[in-house]
Formats: C-alpha cells, structure tokens, sequence
C-alpha cells in the first residue's frame, strides 16, 4: 500500500497544470532531438540543461522537463532508423535492420506504429518495474563485477556472427574494425595513450555520435552525389497511417521478452540502452530461427528493439536514482543535473526525498501515454519533418549532423573525423561491408577490454578468474551457445538466404 | 586559396561572435562532459555569481571535454590567452596531470589559477562487513601480503584517487607501492558497489562519492584525509590521528588565462571570495560533502606551484611518469 500512497503523492506533483505542460514540451521537444541524426538524448539533456536554470525550474520540475525529453528522445530515435536508414541516436542502431527495409516495402507507416506501441510498451514496463523494485533492484549492481561484465560483452559479440549481413567473414571484419577504433585514446589501466599520434583530440578516443553520424549520415550523402541526386535510398513513401492490429497482436510476446531483457541491461551500470536493443534483437532473431526472416523487414525485428532500449532507458534510471552510478551516457547528464540542483543521488534518495522520486515517477508514467499520443496518431506531423524531397532533406541533414557533433566537444577535429567516417562508410557500402557491427565494436569494445584488464589486475593474471561466479559462468555458457547453435542450426535447416537488394 | 579564403571568414565570424559575447556574458569553461566535478564547479559558482550580484548576466557554461581537461588547457593556451571573461574549472586532477607532464607538455604556469572555494576531502573506504576496523588493520594487511588487497576508485591508473592510498602506505614506510593493486573504474559510485559487491577490498575516493552510501551502512570509511576531521562527518577519523600524515584533498576551483591584466586577475579573484561567503554556497558545499577550503589570489597560486612539484617527486617514486 506504501507504492500506492507515494505514487499518489506523486501524482498530486505531477498533474499540476503547470508540470503537466512541462512533461508535454519535454516529450516533443525529446521526440524532435531523437528524431535528428546526431543529436542523441545525451547531448540533447546537456544542451537543455542551461534552459531549466534560466526560466528558474524547481527540482522536481526541471527533472520532470529533462527525463521527459529523454523518454522522447528513446521514441523519436526510431523515426529516422525506419524513414531514413540513419539512426536517430545510438539505441535506435538495430531498429535500421527491420524497420528500413518494412518502410521500403511501403509499409513506413506500419512500421512507425508498431515501433511507437513497442517503444510504450517498453518504457511502462520499465517505469513500473523502477517504481517497485528499484532500491531492491539496485543490489543486482553489487553482484556484477570485472568477470560477469566481462561475459555480458562477450555474450554480445557471440551473437554478432550473423548479423545484418549474410556473410559472416564480412561482419567479422567489420567488428574487428569496430574494436580496433574503440582501442584509441588513453589506455585507462595503464594511463597511456593508444594509437593517439599525441593528438590531444584523440585522448579519449572516438565518440560514437561522430562514428555513427559519419558511416551513416555522411556516407548516404556521398552516395546521393555519386548518383547525381537520383540513386539515393533516402525517401520513403508515407501515404496514411493506419494501426496495424495484427502486427501488435502478432509480437506482442516479443515485446514482453524484450522489455525484460532491455530493463536487466539497463540496470547494468555502464551497459545501457544499445546493449539493451542488441541483446532483446538477437535473442528474438535466435528464438526466431532462420526462417524467422529478420533482416527483411517483420515486425518482430522492429518491436523488439524498440521495446528493449526503451525498457533499458528506464532501467538506467534505477541505478542513477539508488546508487548514484549512471546506467547510460544520457543518465549520467540527468546526474549532473541533480548534483546542480544539491539532490545527491544514492541509497538514501528514496526516504529522504519521496516527493523527487515520486514526482519523477509519476511525471514518467503520464510522459509515456503523451508520447503514444504524440507517436502514434501524430506520427506524421514528425514524419513531415523528414519527407521533403532528399535535395533538400540530405543537406539539412547533414548540417545538423554538423552543428550536432559541433556541440560535442567545440572543436572542429570531431567534425574532420566525422568525415573520415563517412568516407569509411562509404568504402564499406561499396564492399558490401555491414557497418553496425562496426559501430557495436566501438561502442562495447572499450568497455569489454576495460573488464577483462580490471579483471586481470584482481586475479594478478589467472584467466580462472573470469569463469569464477555462477553468473559469469551462465553468461559463458549462453555466449558459446549464441555462437555455435547458428553454425549447427544452419547445416540442419538449409534454407535459401532471402533475397535482399 | 579559395581554402584560405574561407578559414578567413570563418575566422571572421568567429570573432565577432566572440565579441559579442564579451559584451554580454562571461563563460566557464568546464573541461568535461556534464556530470563530473568541473561541470559542477562551473555551474554552481557561475550560478550564485549571478545569483548574488557579483556578476551582471548568467555565466554561460561550456563542456569542453577531452583528454582529462588537457583540450581545455591547449584551448585557453593557445586561443584564448587574453580573453578576460573567461574562467575554466579546475580541480587537484588538474594540478596532478600537469604535475604528471599528461597535457602534452604544457606547463602549470602557461595559466593563473584564481583560486578554490571549497574541497572534497580524500577518503579511504570499505564495505560494512569487512575486517578492516582501522587504517592500520588495511596497511598492515597490504605490508604482510600485497596483492591482498585491492583498490578501486573514480580515476584512471595514476590519477589522484590512485595516489591518495600509495601516498598512505608511503608515509607507513611501505615503499613496494607498485605491486598496490588498483583499478580504475567509471567514477566513485561505480567503485563502492565493486568494493560493496566484493571484487575489491578497498574504495578510495572524495567525501561526496560515498555520502549516500555512509547514510544508507553499506560502507565504512576508515580515514579522512584532511588536517582535521570533517564538519558533519565527526566519527571519521583522520588518516592523521591514525599515525599517518597524509592529507590529500580534491580542491575545486577556477584558472584564468595568463594573459589577462592584474587587475582582470583580482576582479575574479573577489568574486569567487563574494562566492565563498555567500550563504548559497554553504548550503552547496554541505548538499555535496564538500568542506570549507578557501585560498584565493596569490596565494592560491603559489599553492598550486608547490603541489605540482609534491605530485610530480611522488609520480617519480611510484613509477607512473620516468
């Protein structure tokens, strides 16, 4: 009953006329800031930041305004993953594989509803689950040391194998590539600098806005110019948007699994919402089998991300509000922004302030029904944004994608790299290369080799080490078996590779 | 040429809109991503600034993160070398890396620093259910079998939360300090739930990292690395008291670029003053563990100057610069 007292408090704080309109700005804003490739939710909070101190927002309402826009962010990440094969932030990565190729079908919109109800589907689940179990959730942290985030990231790269290209060499390659890039910068167990050139720029390695914006972004506009204007895949149709009843029907258990699944990773410090989406698209894709046709467009390989990184953004929160430890780039803003406003996050933050917690709660579970709102019937006042013909769209595009990366760190090196990147791209395309497991690569690469070097200097070198806990032991087991089952699966079941152009 | 031409206007442009901004506001530069300590520093002080009246318009905050705050410093270096509205956040992670020679050879002396107004004290922490009851029963642990226990703290390998224990056991007449195992985590929350979690025996880190976690019983500090013990937290004692004089304190503070006039140098230098006495900051510093430490002005500097060389002898010793 205790739940339903606090969470009626909350409510009192968050239906308030005037915090009610706060959480409808936030959740557009954050859907707009999603939706734009290179400005991701992290960046998106930090630039926000400033303007809750201007127009002098209390705490609960500059925290109900900025977690609004990143519940919004997570939604509108999906709109150009689908419409455009670049995605709106990192999360929205895996949701290209299925959703590009449904709108290319002529199904954009279909596919624009399916992710919206999966990505609400994700986000209630995870704020229901922060609201009862977080400061017993919390512990999970404690049990996950060097040896089982270790396995969790080697679990990750198992199941990269057969991923979004049907030559398994090719996306082996393309995450060597990926891990070779993630190994530049300051080494952070030895305090050397990697693979830097002793260019200060490239002291804490390459940020992964700039990698994706560039292989994504800046190579389709290379290709736009190779083919004179003509040739570029950017463009779909959106004629009407109606719900696609059987679809939601049909993956209504992979949302559900998915949502689990993105939560448990969220909660993971450090793991975060790509690794939620990653892991909820493989196991679905696994479970799927290879007749499940994933890759080519079916919903289930559209709602399934959506519905983990979602979950994982509000599994983020948990670690943030009960432990202080951010689980994601963007919660690691909103932490900065609580320590400004003197709320320090930690164990004692649920008792000694219930009014942030539950206002904060309830201000996520009434975001969640306006973005629905704002995603499902009004999709298309978004979608608008995105539909001008390419000549006009790819160089806007590309100026935000400038202007985007420009806020990142105030240099111009990160917008050369940015262009190397799209070089990069652009050469892999044409090899045929994939490049999401490039951009994996980069985003877990460092972290995985910060896990086993951790783990190492704790065992003094004893490999034994990392299969010590029952934990890291599972995580093993499941990473081997993600491995080898496909090999095996594929010999069994000969079956003809769909045909993709 | 037509290259040149372009670097130009764009040269151009930007010196307007610098211009303009001198007209209008200051700007703090916080060498790192929004979250860390320098974030804080630049919006906590450029807020009460402007709250009290010390400055006319709000202080406009840029993260510039990037190799530890050494892009900042190149930035202010080499760019910025006059400009008087600017100030950059600094900390003793600042003052370590320059000790430790790690931004590409620039020097402590290419900036001024204002001053600090206020400090994270140094703490050496364990779970509640460790052996350890005393900072002595942790180094006569470490003396007897070294890789018996384990660190983890907030920063990378050398970095200021790896010095404070070396620093400790040094003074304990350990002098074996490189066979120390640390690991160097993503910030100090993250390192107390390894140390809670059991994979490391010990967490060193600042007073604000574990206040949450000393309310809530998980952990247990075993010494404070102040001269005294710290207002609101009285039953943690001093590394001092203990027979081990170490005192190691995370200074938050502000530097000006070298360039700038003696009398530029002043003015900020009293309006971090003005900050410090203010009630807003007070109230700032005890959200935030923070306790007093207020050296402004010259004699800031010359604080600064003879940390660096106490850090730079140090990172001889242990190995971690040649």
């Amino acid at each position: 009953m205790d739940i339903l007292t606090n969470l009626g408090i909350g409510f009192e704080i968050a239906l308030s006329p005037f915090t009610l309109m706060l959480a409808i700005i936030g959740c557009f804003l954050g859907t707009i800031i999603g939706a734009l490739p290179g400005l991701g939710p992290s960046n998106g909070v930090a630039i926000l930041i400033p303007l809750t101190f201007t127009i002098g927002l209390d705490a609960t309402s500059a925290l109900v305004l900025m977690t609004a826009v990143y519940y919004g962010a997570m939604y509108g990440g999906r709109i150009s993953s689908i419409l455009l094969n670049i995605p709106g932030d990192e999360p929205a990565l895996m949701t290209t594989l299925d959703g590009y190729p449904m709108a290319k079908q002529g199904r954009a919109g279909d596919a624009l509803v399916l992710s919206g109800v999966a990505s609400f589907v994700g986000a209630f689940l995870a704020t229901i689950g922060l609201m009862l179990l977080a400061p017993t959730l919390a512990r999970v942290a404690f049990l996950f040391g060097p040896a089982e985030y270790f396995a969790l990231y080697l679990l990750a790269f198992c199941t990269l194998g057969g991923m979004a290209s049907n030559n398994q060499a090719k996306s082996a390659i393309a995450s060597c590539i990926g891990l070779g890039i993630a190994m530049i910068g300051v080494d952070n167990s030895s305090g050397l600098p990697r693979l830097t050139g002793g260019n200060l720029h490239l002291m804490d390695g390459v940020d992964f806005l700039v990698a994706i914006v560039g292989l994504f972004a800046i190579a389709e506009v290379f290709f736009f110019i190779e083919s004179h204007g003509k040739g570029s895949s950017i463009g779909v149709k959106l004629d009407k948007v109606t719900i696609p009843w059987r679809d939601i029907m049909s993956t209504k258990w992979t949302m559900l699994r998915a949502s689990g699944l993105g939560f448990f990773a969220g909660i993971l410090p450090g793991a975060g919402a790509s690794l939620g989406s990653f892991l909820a698209y493989m196991s679905e894709k696994s479970i799927a089998g290879e007749d499940g046709g994933f890759g080519t467009g079916v919903p289930k390989g559209i709602a399934a991300p959506e519905a983990g990184n979602n979950a994982a953004a509000g599994g983020a929160l948990v670690p943030m509000l009960t432990l202080g430890v951010p689980g994601s780039g963007t919660t690691a803003v909103l932490l900065a922004l609580l320590m400004t406003l003197n709320i320090t996050p930690g164990p004692t933050l649920f008792t000694e302030r219930p009014e942030v917690v539950w206002g904060l709660i309830a201000s996520l579970l009434i975001a969640n029904f306006v973005l629905l709102l704002m995603n499902v019937p009004m999709v298309k006042i978004f979608v608008r944004v995105l539909q001008v013909p390419a000549w006009i769209l790819l160089p806007g595009v590309t100026m935000i994608s400038f202007v985007g990366i420009f806020s990142l760190s105030g240099s111009h090196f990160d917008l050369i790299l940015m262009v190397g990147f799209g070089v990069l791209g652009y050469f892999l395309r044409k090899l045929d290369v994939p490049t999401v497991p490039v951009i994996l690569g980069i985003l877990l690469g460092g972290n995985m080799e910060d896990a086993l070097r951790r783990a190492m200097v704790l065992s003094d070198g004893d490999f034994i080490f990392l299969f010590s806990s029952p934990i890291a032991l599972g995580l093993w087991i499941a990473a081997i078996l993600g491995f080898v089952a496909p090999m095996f699966l594929r010999g069994v079941l000969k079956k003809p590779q769909a045909i993709t152009d | 040429m037509k290259f040149n031409c372009m670097k130009g206007l764009a040269a151009g442009a930007l010196m307007t809109v610098a211009f303009a901004t001198t007209a209008t506001a200051a700007e703090c530069i916080a060498p790192a991503n929004p979250g860390g300590g320098w974030d804080f520093t630049c919006r906590q002080i450029g807020k009460i600034m402007f709250d009290i009246g010390a400055v006319d318009k709000p202080i406009q905050v840029t993260n510039m993160a990037g190799a530890g705050g050494g892009l900042a410093f190149n930035h202010v270096v080499t760019e910025r070398n006059d400009d008087a509205d600017l100030i950059v956040a600094a900390s003793s992670a600042t003052s370590t890396r320059l000790a430790q020679n790690a931004y590409a050879g620039m020097t402590a002396g290419q900036v001024r620093f204002v001053g600090a107004i206020g400090a994270d004290p140094g703490v050496i922490v364990v779970a509640a259910n460790s052996p350890f009851k005393s900072l002595n029963d942790l180094v006569d642990a470490i003396k007897a079998d070294p890789g018996s226990v384990a660190f983890a703290g907030g920063s990378a390998v050398g970095g200021f939360d790896h010095l404070k224990p070396l620093m400790v056991l040094q003074r304990a007449g350990f002098t074996d300090i490189t066979k120390v195992k640390y690991i160097g985590v993503d910030g100090g929350a993250d390192a107390i739930t390894q140390t809670v979690g059991g994979f490391t025996q010990a967490m060193t880190g600042d007073m604000s990292e574990i206040v949450g976690f000393l309310k809530s019983g998980d952990v247990r500090a075993l010494a404070v690395l102040t001269e005294e013990r710290v207002p609101g937290f009285d039953d943690i004692p001093t590394a001092k008291e203990q027979g081990l004089d170490v005192v190691a304190v995370n200074w938050r503070g502000l530097y000006v670029p070298r360039g700038v006039s003696d009398d530029t140098f002043n003015s900020w230098a009293d309006k971090l003053q003005k900050v410090a006495d203010s009630a807003e900051w007070k109230e700032a510093m005890a959200a935030n563990g923070l306790a007093p430490f207020t050296k402004v002005g010259a004699d800031f500097q010359s604080y600064v100057d003879s940390l660096v060389v106490e850090v730079n002898q140090l990172s001889k010793d242990i190995g971690v610069i040649q």
